[in-house]
């Protein structure tokens, strides 16, 4: 039991800090980019990013183990998998939407982007590959989800700054953004070799 | 009438490559780029993977475009993107399973290029088939070209070889194969694409005067 439990933590720091989905793994970049301009649209994304990725894994799981392994139709992933992710998309739109105005107000526009995220659909598929448990699942989209949410929280606070800053023309803007986060990503690189797993 | 054809054709293949490319000018499906590029051989074959999903996904689209219902058409561009991408990634894992085994999960994930849905949503489902596949070969060529230069750079700098083959005998600039490096090298390329962009621009709008 205690050693379960390690397991799960020693996956959920190995996720966000080690194999951060953003620097080492580099999915998720559309949105990286394009909503860490802002430290308030930052941090709503990656609350909402994080609760719909735990949810769309422990769905997927259940899906996998129970009706595509069975049936023996697990080439057809990835197209289920998106259809999952799709489908929670628009029904937590919808639920959001009647239970709670006030959130769905601050956070609806965010899981309409979700959708076509990268990492949302990659998780599901490297959980079925590497064969995760339901809660090493979860613990692992739960650590993506908190890797997220760090890469875009550090980079909206330097983009606030970088605004200020006299770039080059010709690397105002997006070239300079990958720039930095090269060397965002360069001072991950230290955390390599922190777990083992 | 032919000939008007044929320069349309021409345009729109011209503008993937140039004028819309995916990664240098619209800053689209950054993922692969970066994960992929670390050597020449995987840049070109992504490259490849993309450029037929691209092409196939146009040309399935504008077929199909009389026949799908304008309410239920993302759900529907959605399963005809995943059909293809699956069987780009079985062919894939069949033919060269070395390279797959480096870069599987980003064949996977070529289903979420925001690139792919919107060319298939903005031009193949309101065009015919020789235009929409023109369209796609542009996009999946300007792809491919953004990839080819990225991954030549990086693994002529980080590894000092070509396609696996040693070039230069110096000692090689190990961070360009690095995750960080491959920021650096499209953020450099993509200020290179900005500058060029604006002298031409200086240019043009000179002659105009």
């Amino acid at each position: 039991m205690n050693s379960e439990f390690i397991k799960l933590f020693e996956l959920i720091i190995s996720a966000s800090l080690i194999n951060n989905f953003v620097f080492t793994r580099f999915l998720g970049l559309c949105i990286f980019f394009g909503v860490s301009k802002k430290m308030e649209t930052a941090v709503g994304m990656s609350i909402t990013f994080t609760a719909v990725m735990m949810i769309s894994a422990a769905m997927s799981w259940v899906i996998f183990n129970f009706i595509m392994i069975p049936l023996d139709i697990t080439f057809l992933k990835i197209i289920v998998f998106i259809g999952v992710v799709a489908g929670l998309v628009q029904a937590s739109d919808t639920i959001m939407r009647k239970v709670a105005p006030g959130l769905y107000y601050k956070l609806g526009i965010y899981l309409a982007l979700i959708s076509t995220n990268c990492i949302i659909l990659a998780v599901p598929l490297v959980n079925a590959g590497e064969k995760y448990s339901l809660l090493q699942s979860i613990a692992f989209a739960f650590g993506s989800g908190i890797g997220f949410a760090l890469a875009m929280i550090i980079m909206a606070s330097i983009r606030e700054k970088l605004e200020l800053a006299d770039v080059p023309a010709p690397f105002r803007g997006l070239p300079m953004a990958f720039v930095v986060t090269g060397l965002i990503a360069l001072a991950f690189t230290g955390f390599s070799g922190l777990i083992t797993l | 009438m032919s000939q008007s054809t044929t320069i349309n054709i021409k345009d729109q293949i011209l503008n993937g490559i140039v004028k819309e490319n995916t990664i240098f000018k619209l800053a689209l499906s950054l993922c692969p780029s970066i994960a992929v590029t670390n050597n020449l051989k995987n840049g070109v074959l992504m490259g490849i993977a993309v450029l037929f999903v691209q092409v196939m996904v146009n040309i399935t689209i504008s077929l199909l475009r009389n026949v799908i219902q304008p309410k239920v058409r993302l759900p529907i561009f959605m399963l005809v993107i995943s059909g293809w991408v699956t069987v780009t990634d079985m062919t894939m894992a069949a033919t060269v399973p070395d390279v797959y085994k480096q870069m599987g999960l980003y064949i996977q994930l070529i289903v979420a290029f925001a690139s792919i849905l919107a060319r298939a949503e903005m031009f193949a489902s309101k065009n015919k088939f020789i235009p929409s596949m023109a369209d796609g070969i542009g996009m999946g060529i300007g792809f491919l070209f953004a990839l080819t230069v990225i991954s030549f750079f990086r693994e002529l700098l980080g590894k000092g070889s070509l396609w696996g083959m040693p070039i230069v005998h110096t000692k090689p600039v190990l961070m360009f194969i690095l995750p960080a490096g491959g920021f650096f090298a499209v953020g450099i390329l993509m200020a290179f694409f900005n500058w060029i962009d604006a002298r031409y621009m200086k240019k043009s709008s000179h002659a105009a005067h």
